[in-house]
């Protein structure tokens, strides 16, 4: 178990004369009598240079810097900040002139609702150096797995976690992994699907860019339990960076010997190889990526049989994806009741969200199951930017749906855990597998893209659509045809000659496609369109009925003009939109209001983006 | 390189922890530039020539430079977090090669955060 | 096509005819596209159809048929640089260089592509050329980021 707190008392020669040699001993005692010593570590250190206000004393993880400590006040801060959590205000420093002061990391909102386990080592090492991976009790959960622990135990450990896999579906990974155990067929493989395909996603690449060796830690351990003697870390050929970095700490590990034969002196094979994709997002499905390992047509197959009976080769095969075998060391390591604590009751641990979009603060999130929409989008998120309205969350990528923010004020349905139905609004819906699945959309890998007024829901359907329809591999009808049928119904919706009856036809066809394709990428790629046919059917209609976009996103339907006195007065008719309009159709001179001739204007909205001074108006 | 045992382990593990968390006496500056892909992309990797030139043209030699992935916060890059001996560490966002430079004056040689770039001091919460 | 390059690429995979994808990348790496008699060559060496050979190349966005360009300018069009506005910078890219996405200039300096999503989402909308990977480009951006490279090639040739 490692150490909960660190406690670092300086014992530099201007500390020691003011007597910080007894604040240590004085902790030491009081931390044995509260039977703290195996949570809580003092270390004496060299001087730090601020020995005018010595002794001092330095509290990690949270980095509390305390001044001129003495022995009696040990007890006081023990129970305050040792067991309560809360420093102790007047021991602590306050720098020499009153500035502002600078925020701490905990208490900033995009830190704070936090908790890092897959992304635990973010920014703290240097992901090319394995001693640094070591450092922070990296293969310690190795070492755990293969001397303490039978393969059975570990496939128990990691069952009773709850964790499941976060590459989309959350199939039950200790279930997956007891089904490969069992499987007949030898050598057994074991395969990290880093084809993270869903455009909005990133998480995966982080982890392979910051902690690569936990990837292959999980997978080591992965081996142990399931008795794999080969492993795949299939990556995606967009990421020349996360591929780079995965194969320096392959070589590593081998070179340490936590890869190759007889790792740790413990009997267990394992060695890792690296297969580059080759831009195909029908990969990301296991079928397809087995298929591309291969060296074949990344074509997805019926299933079953599972590749956990018949994968790679024909062998048994397990696999995960990036983000689930990070999970893994530290389930290992701090045990499976410590990860069920986290969570909801049917979705355990954290999930790393990419969260983007029109929001303020954009990047990559952790945090427990269970948190709401609204905290994600307003704590962490800041909200959204420029005054503008929150119109829709798209979760899940191509095989996921927007959730609307316009029923804010309306509550749903929700079914809690338990079975009780309550009502909440769609913000407050806690974020687990079950909960997205029922409002339309799903996890998938955890992209978040926030949507604002701006964006156009049709057109964002159509934009998921036009992704899937030139990704379907086109092994089946229903995938091939029906994304291509829904595609032309969307094109003549946006270009405002969109029918009702287009509308009925494309809702069958959706469901259509829904129910017969043959693998996951057809099967949900209706979904983007189905949800905002729900949710936003108004918009649907305001395209067909009033050939209007009200987002003003779908160039067709719009009308651009340029208010004459904005682009005089604060713009000077600067002109650049004159110079940049590809069909030369603005006119004016300097100083004169410009002005956009209909007849000529092709309606690319180049005029809009160019303008500093917001003159050009949309209607 | 020998095979390693599990002993070996823990002392590496040891040996590098001192090395990393800046104790008795390895440095008396750690500097860790964030360069994953989004932090490379907002221009990291000039912020990195600008840290080194700084640390070559002032003669620093308790300065340590390393390197890591992205920080999470994509768009406050590029990111640095500077962590003085025994203080807690300091993120500095939307860096420049101007910013880098006040920095070390005020931070790393003044011993004085520059509070102006500065988003935050101290650690994630991990696990 | 050079003998000795193709050869060396059969080595570093072992000759294995699984491993004919990462052939073909490196092939691809090296040739900015695929060469007819490199195809056929690795076909008879490796004793694959040459139609198997040819359906990877087409099935694979990585490969391609035709040279690319020395700078190939990737626009990315994932959904947070959709929501952003990139496609009005890829038509500005179209504008610029005179060509359409997928296509090549004539003096092969610059290839257009659209690419789904980067991965750097929090710095959308993004571009690439080549290695170089540029954020939060507007239409205004565009020019600076093209004569950069016309730059760059007109000092080499100086030089």
């Amino acid at each position: 178990m490692p150490y909960r707190v660190h406690c670092m008392v300086c014992a530099g020669t201007g500390c020691v004369s003011n007597r910080s040699l007894e604040v240590r001993d004085a902790l030491e005692n009081e931390i044995r009598k509260r039977g703290l010593q195996d949570e809580i570590q003092i270390v004496t250190t060299g001087c730090n240079g601020f020995c005018a206000v010595g002794p001092l004393m330095v509290v990690q993880p949270d980095g509390i810097f305390y001044q001129q400590v003495s022995a009696k006040d040990v007890p006081l801060l023990v129970e305050e900040h040792f067991i309560k959590g809360r420093p102790v205000q007047k021991l602590l420093y306050k720098p020499p002139e009153a500035a502002a002061p600078i925020p701490k990391m905990s208490d900033i909102p995009f830190f704070k609702h936090q908790r890092l386990i897959a992304l635990r080592n973010r920014g703290l090492i240097d992901p090319e150096k394995i001693e640094d991976y070591i450092a922070r009790d990296g293969y310690q959960a190795l070492v755990k797995a293969l001397t303490e622990m039978t393969p059975e135990q570990i496939i128990e450990v990691i069952t009773k976690s709850g964790l499941r896999g976060r590459g989309g579906a959350g199939f039950p990974t200790g279930v997956k992994w007891q089904k490969v155990r069992q499987a007949k067929g030898e050598p057994k493989y074991i395969i990290c699907n880093g084809d993270e395909g869903d455009p909005g996603a990133f998480m995966d690449r982080s982890i392979f860019e910051s902690d690569p060796h936990s990837v292959i830690e999980g997978m080591l351990i992965g081996a142990r339990a399931i008795g794999a003697r080969y492993g795949v870390v299939y990556i995606r050929n967009e990421y020349p960076l996360a591929l780079e970095r995965i194969q320096i700490a392959i070589q590593q590990a081998r070179e340490y010997g936590l890869l190759g034969e007889n790792i740790l002196d413990s009997g267990l094979d394992f060695d890792i190889s690296v297969t580059r994709g080759a831009g195909a997002f029908v990969c990301g499905e296991e079928t397809a990526l087995i298929a591309s390992v291969e060296g074949r047509l990344g074509d997805p197959r019926a299933r079953p049989p599972y590749p956990a009976e018949y994968g790679l080769w024909g062998k048994p095969t397990c696999i995960n994806n990036v983000e689930t075998w990070a999970n893994v060391p530290p389930i290992i390591l701090h045990g499976w009741e410590w990860y069920s604590q986290i969570g909801t009751e049917r979705s355990k641990g954290t999930k790393v969200f990419s969260l983007v979009g029109k929001v303020r603060n954009t990047g990559l999130v952790e945090v427990p199951m269970g948190i709401t929409l609204r905290q994600l989008i307003y704590d962490i998120g800041g909200g959204i930017p420029g005054d503008k309205k929150f119109k829709a969350v798209q979760t899940g990528g191509p095989s996921g749906g927007c959730i609307p923010a316009g029923m804010m004020d309306q509550p749903i349905e929700y079914i809690a855990p338990d079975g009780k139905r309550e009502a909440r609004d769609y913000l407050d819906l806690p974020i687990d597998y079950e909960s997205l699945t029922d409002v339309g959309s799903m996890m998938g890998s955890g992209g978040l893209v926030v949507m604002d007024e701006d964006t156009c829901m049709v057109d964002v359907a159509r934009y998921f659509l036009a992704f899937t329809q030139d990704e379907s591999c086109g092994a089946c009808t229903p995938c091939r045809e029906g994304t291509k049928l829904m595609l032309d119904i969307l094109n003549r919706i946006v270009d405002g000659h969109g029918t009702m009856d287009d509308l009925r036809a494309l809702e069958e066809i959706a469901w259509v496609v829904k129910q017969t394709s043959l693998c996951g990428l057809g099967k949900t790629a209706p979904n983007p369109v189905l949800t905002t046919l729900k949710y936003f059917r108004d918009e649907y209609l305001a395209h067909i009925e009033a050939h209007k976009c009200p987002a003003h996103v779908c160039r067709a339907l719009n009308t651009y003009r340029i208010d004459p006195v904005i682009c005089v007065e604060r713009g000077h008719g600067c002109g650049v939109c004159r110079r940049e309009c590809p069909e030369k159709a603005i006119f004016g001179e300097k100083n004169q209001p410009h002005r956009i001739d209909q007849t000529l204007c092709k309606k690319c909205g180049v005029c809009v983006e160019v303008c500093h001074f917001n003159a050009v108006i949309v209607e | 390189m020998p095979k390693l045992k599990i002993e070996d382990l823990a002392r590496i593990r040891e040996q590098a922890r001192r090395a990393t968390l800046l104790r008795e006496g390895a440095g008396r500056v750690k500097i860790t530039v964030h360069l994953g892909t989004c932090g490379i992309a907002a221009g990291g990797r000039n912020i990195m020539t600008a840290v080194l030139r700084e640390i070559e043209e002032r003669n620093l030699h308790d300065v340590l430079v390393t390197t890591s992935g992205c920080a999470g916060l994509c768009s406050r890059e590029p990111m640095m977090t500077v962590e003085v001996l025994g203080q807690p560490p300091v993120k500095y966002v939307d860096l420049t090669e101007g910013k880098v430079k006040e920095i070390f004056a005020e931070h790393i040689v003044g011993g004085k955060i520059a509070d102006r770039y500065a988003l935050a001091v101290g650690s994630e919460r991990v696990m | 096509m050079d003998l000795a390059t193709i050869e060396s690429i059969i080595r570093q995979h072992g000759g294995q005819k699984s491993a004919l994808i990462a052939m073909l990348q490196d092939v691809q790496q090296q040739y900015t596209y695929l060469p007819k008699d490199v195809l056929q060559y690795l076909s008879r060496t490796l004793n694959v159809p040459l139609s198997r050979a040819y359906s990877l190349a087409t099935f694979y966005r990585a490969f391609s048929l035709k040279p690319k360009g020395r700078h190939p300018i990737s626009v990315c069009l994932g959904t947070a640089c959709h929501v952003k506005g990139a496609v009005k910078i890829l038509e500005k890219f179209e504008r610029e260089l005179g060509i359409k996405t997928g296509q090549t200039t004539p003096d092969l300096m610059f290839g257009l592509e659209q690419v789904r999503c980067l991965g750097c989402c929090g710095l959308a909308p993004v571009v690439t050329v080549g290695q170089d990977l540029y954020g939060k480009v507007t239409v205004s951006k565009v020019d600076q980021i093209i004569k950069r490279y016309q730059k760059q090639e007109a000092a080499h040739a100086k030089a």
